[in-house]
């Protein structure tokens, strides 16, 4: 993941950063299985690396394919992220193992779902009936942020126009008047 | 110190979130830095799912005979979390759409002196 | 009659690859595959990994592989607009629904024990109800964004 991930940084044809991206979320799949979360990598596999892919390829068919800026690294944002990544590591060191069963989190809510799911909701899957049952209001919530990114992007981009908007750049116009308005 | 290796998958995910952390504020192309928001998004929900694993259990599904589960909350959060997290990516890409409808570019240094001149004039 | 048809015919590229005919033969076996199976994940998502929101991307995507192949003007025939405008809202309100059916039959919001005859029946049975409700909206909205993307440019 590693691998991938750096390689977007340097690529400069933005299909193949498309591509990363998307084999980027596939091995994020991969690694929630092996953490045994399966509904979320299934989730991932089929939001991530499919959904997303597609728009992103959508969106380069609208726009251009390659990124014109040249690979220069820029040392303050270099700094920044190694600061936020040298904070992130301290704070680490303060966190419990990982996999380890005596791990605060385990301990208040989770071991009332897990005991109590079977017997009030009768579902063996446990993660739908805390999605659905336990937190319902928060499923609302997101089932009507989807409605609302989809009227968004119907409302950005749903109406065709047939002209370009307001004034064009200045290195487009040929009508030698304004050239020399822009000379002068 | 002997926790070190009980740490270091948080240490590797970190590392990932800094990568998509740098391609989100050093590159100047916006469809890049949508994809590096991704990848910044991604690698937190790796690091959420991280910690609710549970040594010797498995996947949070009742069974005959399994007595250790892994913790269901966090899957819960971040299944939200991940379609939530496409909802904002269709709506940024379609920003940058009519962003380059409306400049003519999708460099952010294009962008700034098109501004730039924009605002010289007006 | 003069125009030679040969595998490597010049001219205006097409948008909806007419030529690859295998590509489509394979489509029109998947996608009712793909169809079955987004249903399969929807209703199974009590007994093993799934639920709304795979079936419905997984729905959205037997759709988009049809608008890629066969283009969008067909696509747009299958799924007009007033589909997905409908279908979309009509998500969001079967869930929010179900929640008003709970105080309307004496419990709180989004109650679900008091459904039916039997607490856990009526569990069984709003879960049921609001992931349908999901699937529905996830898939439309899916549909939703790609059409207007591929309608843009056309």
């Amino acid at each position: 993941m590693a691998i991938s991930a750096v390689a977007l940084v340097r690529l400069r044809n933005l299909f193949a950063v498309v591509m990363f991206s998307g084999i980027y979320s596939l091995l994020a799949a991969v690694l929630y299985v092996v953490m045994d979360a399966v509904d979320v990598a299934f989730t991932e596999a089929a939001v991530g690396a499919g959904i997303a892919t597609v728009l992103m390829l959508g969106t380069l068919t609208l726009t251009t394919e390659k990124s014109e800026q040249s690979h220069k690294l820029s040392l303050s944002s270099l700094a920044v992220v190694t600061i936020t990544g040298a904070a992130l590591v301290y704070a680490t060191l303060d966190m419990p193992r990982y996999g380890e069963v005596t791990a605060p989190i385990h301990h208040h809510v989770a071991p009332r779902y897990i005991e109590k799911s079977g017997k009030e909701v009768g579902m063996p899957n446990i993660v739908t009936s805390v999605l659905a049952s336990y937190r319902g209001f928060d499923t609302l919530g997101e089932v009507t942020v989807i409605f609302t990114a989809a009227i968004g992007v119907m409302a950005l981009i749903g109406r065709r126009r047939e002209k370009k908007k307001k004034p064009e750049p200045k290195k487009k116009k040929a009508p030698s008047k304004n050239t020399k308005k822009a000379e002068a | 110190m002997e926790e070190l290796p009980g740490l270091f998958p948080y240490w590797i995910v970190i590392i990932l979130m800094m990568v998509g952390f740098y391609i989100v504020i050093a590159q100047g192309n916006l469809i890049k830095k949508v994809v590096g928001l991704n990848v910044f998004q991604v690698s937190v929900f790796v690091f959420y799912i991280s910690m609710g694993k549970v040594t010797g259990g498995t996947a949070p599904i009742l069974g005959d005979g399994i007595e250790v589960y892994s913790n269901p909350l966090p899957h819960v959060l971040i299944l939200t979390a991940i379609v939530v997290g496409v909802a904002t990516t269709a709506l940024a890409l379609a920003l940058v759409v009519r962003i380059q409808e409306s400049y003519g570019a999708v460099e952010e240094d294009q962008i700034e002196a098109l501004e730039n001149e924009m605002e010289r004039e007006s | 009659m003069a125009i030679k048809v040969t595998a490597k015919k010049p001219g205006p590229p097409r948008r909806e690859m007419e030529h690859t005919s295998i590509l489509r033969v394979t489509a029109k076996l998947l996608i009712p595959m793909i169809l079955l199976f987004a249903l399969y994940v929807q209703f199974h998502g009590d007994f093993g990994p799934g639920g709304g929101f795979q079936a419905g991307v997984i729905f959205a995507s037997a759709f988009i592989l049809y608008a890629l192949l066969f283009g969008v003007n067909a696509a747009r025939k299958v799924v007009p607009a007033w589909v997905t405008r409908i279908g979309l809202a009509s998500g969001v309100l079967l869930y929010a629904g179900v929640g008003v059916a709970g105080i309307i039959k004496g419990g709180n919001y989004l109650n679900y024990s008091v459904l039916a005859h039997d607490p856990v029946h009526g569990q069984h049975l709003g879960i049921t109800l609001i992931e349908f409700g999901v699937g529905t909206t996830v898939c439309f909205a899916m549909i939703t964004i790609f059409l207007v993307y591929a309608n843009r440019n056309s």
